[in-house]
């Protein structure tokens, strides 16, 4: 005991020079995070290329705006909110599920790829601990893509905006009619809100799941990934004629009643009254989730210490 | 303090014995040439020693455990795998950044001015770069470093010979200042041979010849000797004997230097001739013993 602590003042100044003794954890996250986003450019040239097509899709379609323009004043207020905010729903929902399919394809590959092409003995190389490298990898589709992807969204809204608007104007109507019922303003931060926790936090364990399978698997890890929960939902129905386990897995997909309980008072008529983060954050299903998805991470962890290159 | 210090260090492979209890200390500012055949757990022995590898027995890098506390060795500690570890998909100014992110150690100006002697760009992916150039490339990291022990496993596995004996010629003249310790193993044996201060073989999991380049001077002898004097040779009973045109060399282990010149022109032998004597005779004994 005695010869360990006398060793290491003796090496510490040992150390040349200046030796800074580590670097702090955050750090060490941050440069992970950054490197998983060099070699996945997909994570943001994904949602933003189809951001892009839906923007061109949507010009084309701006034609039909300026007939709906002339119909508008007879509808009703519930009915032009339909009328002028499908398209901006419709945005959403391409980026959310873009940014999904991102997230799981990352996830799948994300502890396989470097042991498949042998870089892991170089990451290995470096000081930086595999909880910080598995939780730079967890952090990107639960934080970041996230994050991303509402980026997106508020940049592809505004700017199908400003070309409605643009064009509206330029055909000599009023735009203030558009403006006053597409609401996108006020849902802006109900889909912060929606990005960080249904696709964060309550799909954390999907995520949590294909990472730990992307550092056990040998060979092809979407199989592993899709097997067992196949295999307990195909056992579940046999034995019980039930698909409760098919239900859950389905219900953390679509971020469950509450994900589609948080999206629907989104789209009603007063936002401010119904928005209940607090509601969400007390949901059982959300910290059952985060406890399975911190289970997954740990056995990831400890299994990146174990595995070398295959 | 030891650099090294591995005592009963056994590592099995289901029902392959690939490291059976290896004893081995490797003082600071040594350069250890570690050379095996294939198979002989050189690889399984550095892997233990970077933390890679669970592994039985004892063992001590630098007065840490390898295996439970890698991440904070790995600021003393560099290795080259082998080449074709660095992502093929990173830029190398990717690589420069993020080493210098994560690294304390690191000296990014050295790593720059080492990789402005090449002609390798910062906006290249390791894809695109020769084999030479991923090695010049990983040899400027580890070069910055500034580590207490290098290993490296096979480094110039694949390059050509004048790539070799430039990653040799600046690992000795730009990187080793005698207070690094470093590992090296390879098959090129001979481009080592001055290089390294201290040779250990290892064969089937066990270190069968560990001494440092002057024991090896004074203790082993080879002897180019003339047909007539080969039965006088062979009396003083040599570990090894091998014939060539004109003659046979004979290989002594601590015989009389003057009583053996005296029958031939007497040398200190290469490192690879040793390391074929001296396994090719365990073997035999191995076979022997079986009978």
């Amino acid at each position: 005991m005695s010869s360990q602590s006398n060793v290491m003042p003796e090496s510490t100044l040992r150390g040349q020079g200046i030796a800074a003794a580590a670097f702090p954890a955050a750090r060490l996250m941050y440069w992970s995070v950054r490197r998983e986003l060099w070699e996945n450019r997909a994570i943001y040239v994904a949602p933003a290329a189809v951001a892009c097509v839906f923007l061109f899709g949507f010009s084309i379609s701006i034609l039909h705006l300026l007939v709906e323009m002339r119909a508008a004043p007879w509808l009703d207020v519930t009915q032009q909110r339909e009328l002028f905010g499908q398209p901006y729903e419709f945005a959403e929902d391409l980026i959310m599920g873009t940014a999904l399919l991102v997230g799981l394809f990352y996830s799948l590959d994300a502890l396989y790829g470097e042991r498949r092409d042998r870089s892991i003995l170089f990451w290995k190389s470096a000081p930086v601990s595999d909880l910080i490298t598995v939780l730079s990898k967890a952090a990107i589709p639960i934080v970041v893509l996230p994050l991303l992807a509402f980026a997106i969204t508020v940049l592809t809204q505004w700017t199908m905006l400003m070309i409605s608007s643009a064009v509206l104007l330029g055909s000599g109507q009023n735009a203030s009619i558009l403006w006053s019922r597409v609401g996108i303003f006020h849902r802006w931060p109900m889909l912060l809100f929606h990005f960080l926790c249904i696709h964060g936090l309550w799909q954390s364990p999907i995520y949590a799941w294909l990472l730990l399978i992307s550092g056990w698997a040998r060979r092809v890890p979407i199989l592993w990934a899709a097997l067992p929960p196949l295999t307990i939902g195909i056992v579940e129905k046999v034995a019980f004629n039930t698909t409760y386990f098919g239900s859950l897995i389905g219900n953390r997909f679509t971020g469950g009643s509450e994900g589609i309980a948080v999206m629907e008072r989104g789209r009603a008529m007063d936002p401010m009254m119904l928005f209940a983060p607090l509601h969400f954050l007390i949901n059982p299903g959300l910290w059952i989730g985060l406890a399975v998805t911190a289970a997954f991470l740990a056995a990831a962890v400890r299994l990146r210490r174990y595995r070398g290159p295959i | 303090m030891a650099c090294i210090e591995a005592r009963g260090l056994r590592k099995e492979f289901g029902t392959t014995i690939a490291l059976d209890g290896i004893e081995m200390r490797v003082e600071e500012g040594r350069i250890l040439g570690l050379i095996g055949p294939n198979g002989a757990g050189k690889t399984t022995a550095l892997n233990a020693i970077l933390g890679l590898l669970p592994y039985q027995g004892e063992l001590q890098v630098l007065g840490r455990d390898p295996w439970t506390q890698r991440d904070q060795l790995m600021r003393d500690v560099s290795f080259i795998a082998d080449i074709a570890v660095l992502p093929r998909w990173i830029k190398v100014w990717q690589v420069l950044d993020y080493v210098a992110g994560v690294h304390p150690r690191f000296d990014r100006v050295k790593a720059e001015s080492f990789l402005a002697k090449t002609t390798i760009g910062y906006a290249r992916r390791v894809r695109d770069l020769s084999k030479g150039m991923v090695a010049q490339l990983h040899l400027a990291l580890v070069m910055a470093i500034d580590a207490r022990l290098l290993v490296l496993d096979e480094p110039t596995l694949g390059l050509d010979i004048l790539f070799r004996k430039q990653f040799y010629d600046s690992l000795l003249n730009d990187y080793y200042d005698r207070n690094r310790t470093i590992i090296v193993t390879t098959h090129q044996v001979e481009e080592i041979q001055h290089v390294i201060t201290d040779l250990m073989f290892i064969n089937k999991g066990r270190v069968v010849l560990s001494y440092s380049m002057e024991e090896i001077e004074s203790r082993f002898l080879e002897l180019m000797v003339h047909p007539d004097q080969v039965d006088a040779a062979r009396a003083l009973k040599p570990i090894d004997e091998r014939q060539m045109i004109g003659g046979s060399i004979l290989m002594f282990e601590g015989a009389d230097r003057q009583q053996v010149a005296e029958l031939g022109e007497a040398r200190t032998p290469g490192i690879a001739d040793l390391f074929v004597a001296v396994i090719a005779n365990q073997d035999k004994q191995a076979q022997g013993a079986a009978r």
